[in-house]
């Protein structure tokens, strides 16, 4: 993967997810030692991009390259070509002259990443673009799922909420599919996308029949901007029909596990006690994140290939 | 006098249904007559053998963007691309910088063509004052100063009591009413069609039945008024069929449909080009072969480019970000070829749709190679194989989805009133 960009887990092969996991779970021991940190990115430059504001994956990013003894460097410029100021791509160029050995990037609308990385010279990491993908947390919940069951082939993993505003469920959907996992949606109907079985999932409007022998359910944040947008009437029967508790887990299997990519918004996606006690795992893919995104800037710009090597 | 023969072409004349193989004569101007060894003395002669001889197209519906933007083009670029298209008259459309609902800004469209523009350009004015849907322009004093139809394009002219008011007044100049057919709170803020293509890209997404509920209340209203009702840029199976339905009762209800739709589906956005970026969206497969037949029964008349020229830096933006269009004169008919090479369109009824469907539909010369008439005429061969770079084109923008894509079939020779305004070899040339 070394000098390659990372838009999405569409663009990824069963083996090449197999290798950045099998690497994460190396990353991970890093964690534990008393000094969290190896040379092995000494003299590496990583540029967060990130045109949205994110605490959680930033963080995550810059930690994990900072593991590893890369240089680490946060821009979030508020421009952008919505608000009139200088071009998205004009930022990008401008941060590609200070030779960095990649990008990462996060952006609301779909398609950034994309058309970043077409103009960079720089390996581009997508860390989220609409409602489009998110790779790295989608390989992070796989990880964690890896950690819990020993497997991802022939599991079922329930994805539940907006599907249709959600970058994570898309690229979790990728990526679980490709692994052989029996991927299902659930939701109220406006918040499934149009065609979304076209991705070989089933979809589902009664929580009960999706959560129907599960042994992961991934509960997905509810946007209160998108009420002015009339996706479910209230968080009131939006929690009661779809919000997760002990009650409704009862239709999982016995060993289910649940997940988040945070933060939570408590008492609507997730009860308040589901949030903080097994079967929840969702401080696991916290740190799974850290190390997922070492592997990650590690395969991609750790070894240099030997074309490009000094003679 | 000035001659010009056309030698040894195969001509399609739609007018009269003509396709053969002979020599075409134009005199001071105008057609004089087809024949075989026509003599040529004095004749200026043009070898066409291999070649189709057919009516300057007629595209009506286009945006030079002038006055206003004269940034993304202008009626002399615009016209030249037109003339390199094989076009040899365009209708532009109203959503200029002052918006073309005063006779003043279509007096000055009309000089501005006659000053600068290789082809014929034919303005249309808006529908309601700056396009706004609320109160409708002066039809009769736009008209007189040289509106050949009335829209808001761009616009969906939301409000049905509004529309049905510019239907009815309408009548009143003998106009084609052209609208745009989007409900706009159902299309919010979509930007893709709706369909698994959408879902995969993450965009916004703009349903087919935001086309079709639009059309249904503009023939509803067209029933009550007795109108002439055009459907701009037609993308949907069912506005395909709507618009069927109500011919068949008999209504004045006409349509246009543009390459792009004939030719492409939303998977060609897949990769986030906004050159492929358009309102309508580009449709499914299924929308794609319904226009291409609606096209073909003659649901649809005519071919229409939308011509939508847009700054580079317009639209190297964030998907959702970028305007709507992409070119289409320099493209048009090597896209429009695959109904031909399809076995879809004879291509006597291609030629049909590029040129006299339009000309009837907003009542302009052309689409004709009749003796008398006006001599517009293209001379295009079927076969040639070039590559399309819109940095090589005329137009001021590039914003194509055939950017680099190898075209089959070449417009050769465009002439207007008879004087060669484009040939492939030297390209555009002042009259």
């Amino acid at each position: 993967m070394i000098g390659q960009d990372l838009i999405g887990i569409q663009d990824l092969t069963r083996e090449q997810i197999e290798t950045i996991l099998e690497t994460a779970q190396g990353m991970a021991e890093v964690a534990g030692r008393e000094i969290k940190k190896v040379p092995t990115l000494r003299g590496r430059t990583i540029i967060n991009l990130f045109f949205e504001p994110s605490t959680r994956t930033r963080s995550s990013f810059e930690i994990a390259g900072k593991r590893l003894s890369a240089d680490v460097i946060n821009f979030s410029p508020s421009s952008s070509s919505l608000n009139k100021s200088e071009s998205i791509l004009d930022t990008a160029k401008t941060l590609d002259a200070m030779d960095p050995d990649c990008v990462v990037v996060r952006h609301k609308v779909a398609g950034v990443p994309q058309r970043i990385a077409e103009v960079l010279d720089a390996p581009v990491i997508n860390a989220g673009d609409g409602a489009h993908e998110h790779p790295t947390q989608a390989l992070l919940d796989m990880l964690t799922v890896y950690q819990k069951k020993g497997r991802l082939d022939g599991l079922t993993v329930v994805i539940v909420g907006d599907i249709a505003h959600s970058r994570v469920a898309r690229s979790n959907i990728y990526g679980f599919s490709k692994m052989g996992a029996e991927v299902r949606v659930a939701g109220p109907p406006p918040m499934l996308p149009t065609r979304v079985e076209d991705f070989g999932v089933k979809a589902y409007s009664n929580l009960r029949e999706a959560l129907d022998g599960a042994d992961v359910i991934m509960a997905l944040r509810i946007q209160n901007e998108r009420l002015k947008g009339a996706h479910f009437p209230s968080i009131r029967e939006y929690s009661a029909t779809f919000g997760l508790d002990r009650a409704k887990l009862r239709f999982a299997a016995d060993d289910a596990i649940v997940m988040h990519p945070g933060p939570v918004n408590r008492g609507v996606e997730l009860s308040h006690e589901l949030t903080d006690h097994r079967p929840s795992v969702i401080l696991d893919q916290v740190r799974n994140g850290v190390a997922l995104r070492m592997a990650l800037l590690y395969l991609i710009t750790g070894r240099v290939p030997k074309e490009s090597a000094p003679q | 006098m000035k001659r010009t023969l056309i030698r040894g072409g195969r001509i399609l004349d739609p007018a009269t249904r003509t396709d053969t193989t002979a020599d075409l004569l134009i005199e001071d101007g105008k057609i004089k007559g087809m024949g075989v060894d026509l003599d040529a003395d004095r004749a200026e002669v043009i070898d066409a053998s291999g070649c189709w001889v057919a009516p300057g197209f007629v595209d009506m519906h286009t945006h030079l963007r002038e006055p206003g933007q004269e940034y993304k083009e202008d009626i002399q670029s615009g016209g030249r691309a037109a003339a390199a298209g094989g076009f040899t008259s365009v209708a532009c459309m109203a959503n200029t910088d002052p918006v073309n609902d005063d006779p003043s800004v279509t007096k000055f469209i009309i000089d501005q063509a006659r000053k600068n523009s290789p082809v014929r350009v034919h303005p249309v004015a808006a529908a309601t004052i700056g396009l706004a849907g609320e109160v409708m322009t002066e039809m009769s004093a736009l008209r007189e100063a040289g509106a050949v139809a009335f829209s808001d394009d761009g616009r969906g002219t939301e409000d049905a009591n509004v529309m049905r008011n510019v239907l009815e007044y309408s009548k009143m100049v003998d106009a084609i009413v052209m609208v745009h057919a989007e409900d706009e709170c159902l299309r919010n803020d979509g930007v893709v069609n709706e369909g698994f293509v959408s879902t995969r890209l993450g965009l916004p997404a703009n349903p087919s039945a935001a086309e079709e509920i639009r059309v249904a209340r503009d023939i509803a209203l067209t029933r009550m008024t007795g109108a002439r009702l055009h459907i701009a840029h037609v993308s949907t199976k069912r506005a395909v069929d709507y618009i069927r339905e109500a011919r068949d009762e008999g209504m004045q209800v006409t349509g246009e449909v543009s390459p792009h739709h004939l030719t492409l589906t939303d998977k060609e956005t897949l990769g986030f080009d906004t050159s492929t970026k358009m309102a309508p969206p580009l449709r499914s497969a299924e929308d794609v072969e319904a226009c291409r037949k609606g096209l073909v029964d003659g649901v649809l008349q005519a071919i229409a480019t939308d011509h939508a020229p847009h700054a580079v830096y317009e639209k190297d933006v964030e998907f959702i970000a970028a305007p709507c269009g992409i070119l289409g004169f320099e493209t048009a008919y090597p896209v429009v070829m695959d109904l031909v090479r399809d076995d879809e369109l004879s291509p006597l009824d291609l030629m049909d749709r590029m040129s006299l469907g339009a000309a009837r539909l907003i009542g302009v010369e052309g689409g004709s190679l009749e003796p008398g008439v006006v001599a517009d005429v293209v001379v295009l061969d079927p076969e040639a194989i070039w590559k399309y770079d819109p940095a090589q084109g005329y137009s001021k923008s590039r914003n194509s989805p055939w950017a680099g894509r190898e075209m089959v079939g070449q417009v050769v020779y465009t002439l207007v009133e008879g004087d060669v305004v484009f040939d492939r070899e030297r390209g555009v040339l002042e009259r």
